[in-house]
């Protein structure tokens, strides 16, 4: 009968924590032995051979079953404790509990306090950093990671409001950017004028890529749109004598202060004002410009939404046959979503050209359409708020990585923290569909209301079928 | 005098080698309430589907005429030219079998709602009722554009649909839920909300696929007196398709039965009651015993 009975001895857990521990050992071994165990490494020689790595490969084995032998011993238990003692006090909880004031404070003031910080951001990092230090900050940091808000905030249009789950979103991202590098070197027009005409050319494109789209659903609308990603990678690969193929375009012109250049030059932008000549300029200049494009795609979506073609969106994305018996035309609506956030990747496009000076097919591959397709998901579909903390969770997250020397101290001077960046995209996927599959901000706030503005729960809301 | 308002004229709808419905005619006048009943698998949702641009007609004529009545002398004209419809001042002609189902409801004002309610569960009860006047909002928003950037004209746009659906939430009840999602409500309340979701994009009829379906019965009399409504106050004519004889007997003007794909009754309800092709097909058997089965069940 004991058998029946919750035993609460120490000894059994401990023996089960073990077993479980030891079993995730023998299949991480079984699994890193291939993958991480051996490496392929070429000698003096030039000849490829393979060389063992016992060492990381019993590091990461170990660590694994630490945890698992852990989390079996303490942290289920505790899990487990902490449930049922939440189920006793549920109804206990006051309805303005400080929780629950806290949070409405959080809501209400997160967004302008985080528009505040990215305003004065870079002439903080200039107080604290100085000229040397801070234009990795502004550069690799704020400009970085405002290119790839802006890009999610523009998917989130096509794959947040009207449900289509577009997986090539990466090719309008690219149309721009080979549009202003080709026009503005071949022709010679200045930035300003190009952005829009890049923002153009990428919604023609997107209305382009609509059209034969339009009747698929789901996985098979997910699998054309990533085909034409690629479509548009190739082109730009193979197209030579238009494109540079694998070579790229360099020197693309960089934009100018108002027709004032960043330059040392006697007309450039520090001569001009007076001040002694330094990079930093152009990368401050930049940021803010990239702000301002994040600022409009943001502002001109939430303008949208509280419009009759936004709420066609959604409701699109809600019920697609209902729509059309109200008489909308679904063929638009789902076009203007795409040209809307084919135009915001256009100008994304633009920008980015600009910044780099220098554009190749290798920044258009697929895995940047998947990245921003995991920060429209991971910071929950539709949310503009989700997605600029996704944006900066990911984009960010990157990036420090490369700071943290850290690590090497644990696991060997060879260690490169950035080429784990996909291990940690995986768990981050993982486990944000276990513990928020809704995203990290998953709840919809209404168009309009007659009375007060309720926000509605994720799991009412659909995510769309096609 | 009879006043048209739809003309279904041998209307036949094959899926493969299966006949769905087979040569069926019958008009819905204006201001009435028209039923349209019948077994299960009759073909009566198929009707539907047809008439909303769903479904593409096999063979057969949907005829929808608004304004003049004298625009039905145009009725073969149009047939023979190939348009999808004639358009006056005052209203209009349509083909319903050449259009596609959203312009079926955008152009010739025919609303539908679905037999499971298929309302925009994440939207709000307000928003709900907002999509549905999407034809109105478009134009006054200047396709988006002009009220983008807070055009008067489209303000005042908004401003009226907000209380247009105000007035539906009156009428249906559900003033005091109108910020919660669609979502959350009770059945009864799902299905009122459909219904004045499709009243609120202005429609010239009304089609209902069994609204009064899974009601209790203080429920469905309070439908009874919102269709009568709507037919009175609003002069919007009803198509609907129901189960419950207690709806179909007491608010329809005329009743038209479909049985295996095919019209076997159509009259006034009294004369639906009696008709014995009628009471055979709800029984599932032979004409020739009826008598005999009903005298069994003690009818």
């Amino acid at each position: 009968m004991s058998e029946a009975l919750p035993d609460r001895d120490a000894r059994p857990d401990l023996i089960r924590a073990l077993r479980e521990g030891a079993l995730a050992a023998l299949i991480a071994f079984a699994l890193f032995l291939p993958l991480i165990g051996f490496s392929t490494v070429q000698n003096m020689r030039n000849e490829i051979v393979l060389e063992a790595r016992w060492q990381l490969l019993f590091t990461l084995v170990a660590v694994i079953a630490g945890i698992r032998f852990l989390s079996t011993l303490l942290l289920a238990p505790w899990a487990e404790r902490r449930a049922a003692a939440a189920a006793l006090t549920k109804r206990e909880v006051p309805p303005n509990g400080v929780a629950q004031v806290w949070r409405a404070m959080a809501a209400r003031w997160f967004a302008p306090l985080a528009l505040g910080f990215v305003i004065v951001y870079p002439p903080l990092v200039l107080g604290l950093n100085g000229f040397q230090g801070a234009a990795k900050w502004i550069d690799n940091f704020g400009i970085q990671i405002l290119i790839y808000v802006m890009l999610g905030w523009g998917l989130n249009i096509v794959v947040g409001l009207a449900g289509l789950l577009d997986l090539g979103y990466v090719a309008f991202y690219a149309v721009g950017a080979y549009s202003y590098a080709l026009l503005a070197q071949n022709f010679g027009l200045s930035f300003w004028l190009l952005l829009p005409v890049s923002g153009i050319l990428a919604a023609f494109w997107g209305i382009m890529l609509g059209f034969p789209v339009l009747r698929l659903r789901g996985d098979y609308l997910a699998i054309v749109t990533l085909a034409f990603g690629e479509i548009i990678r190739l082109v730009l690969i193979n197209w030579v004598p238009v494109t540079g193929g694998y070579a790229g375009i360099s020197s693309i012109p960089r934009p100018t202060f108002f027709g004032i250049p960043f330059n040392a030059s006697d007309e450039g932008f520090a001569a001009t004002f007076g001040l002694p000549f330094t990079p930093i300029y152009r990368t401050i200049f930049l940021y803010y410009v990239i702000l301002a494009l994040a600022l409009l795609t943001a502002a001109v979506t939430v303008r949208l939404r509280r419009m009759p073609i936004g709420r066609a969106w959604e409701a699109l994305r809600e019920d697609e046959i209902a729509c059309r018996s109200l008489g909308i035309n679904t063929t638009t609506t789902k076009l203007t979503a795409f040209a809307i956030g084919a135009a915001f990747g256009g100008f994304a496009g633009a920008f980015f050209a600009a910044r780099q000076g220098f554009i190749s097919p290798e920044s258009f591959t697929f895995m940047e359409s998947a990245v921003i397709v995991a920060m429209v998901v991971l910071g929950g579909m539709g949310s503009q708020i989700g997605v600029a903390i996704a944006a900066v969770l990911m984009i960010g997250g990157t990036e420090i990585m490369r700071e943290l020397d850290v690590l090497k101290a644990v696991f060997g001077p060879d260690f490169d923290p950035t080429q784990y960046r996909m291990l940690i995209f995986g768990a981050a996927m993982v486990a944000i569909t276990v513990w928020r599959p809704r995203g990290l901000i998953s709840t919809r706030q209404p168009s309009a209301f007659l009375a007060e503005r309720k926000a509605i729960s994720g799991t009412l809301v659909r995510e769309g079928h096609g | 005098m009879t006043r048209p308002l739809l003309r279904v004229e041998h209307l036949t709808m094959r899926f493969g080698g299966l006949v769905a419905i087979n040569n069926v005619s019958f008009t819905a006048q204006h201001g009435e309430i028209t039923a349209l009943i019948g077994p299960n698998g009759a073909g009566k949702t198929t009707v539907f589907n047809c008439i909303t641009g769903f479904y593409k007609p096999t063979e057969g004529r949907l005829a929808l005429q608004s304004g003049d009545q004298a625009l039905w002398d145009d009725l073969d004209t149009l047939t023979a030219g190939g348009a999808k419809s004639l358009r006056r001042a005052d209203g209009g002609l349509f083909l319903l079998e050449r259009m596609r189902d959203f312009e079926v409801s955008r152009d010739a004002r025919v609303a539908r709602t679905f037999q499971n309610v298929r309302l925009f569960q994440g939207m709000t009860v307000l928003e709900n009722l907002l999509v549905a006047q999407h034809r109105a909002l478009m134009a006054a928003s200047g396709f988006t554009i002009l009220g983008a950037i807070g055009w008067a004209p489209y303000r005042k746009a908004e401003h009226a649909s907000i209380e247009r659906a105000r007035l539906w939430l009156d009428r249906i009840g559900l003033i005091d839920r109108a910020d919660d999602p669609a979502g959350t409500l009770p059945y009864g309340a799902q299905r009122r909300l459909e219904v004045a979701r499709a009243m609120c994009t202005e429609p010239m009829l009304l089609c209902l696929d069994e609204p009064a379906a899974g009601l209790n019965h203080r429920e469905s009399a309070a439908l009874n007196d919102l269709l009568m409504l709507i037919r009175d106050q609003d002069k919007t004519s009803i198509l609907l398709i129901e189960h419950d004889m207690s709806v179909v007997m007491e608010i329809s003007d005329h009743v038209v039965v479909l049985d295996y794909g095919e019209k076997i009754a159509d009259g006034k309800p009294a004369e639906i009651r009696s008709d014995q092709k009628v009471i055979a097909a709800y029984l599932g058997v032979e004409d020739e015993e009826v008598d005999k089965v009903a005298a069994e069940v003690g009818l």
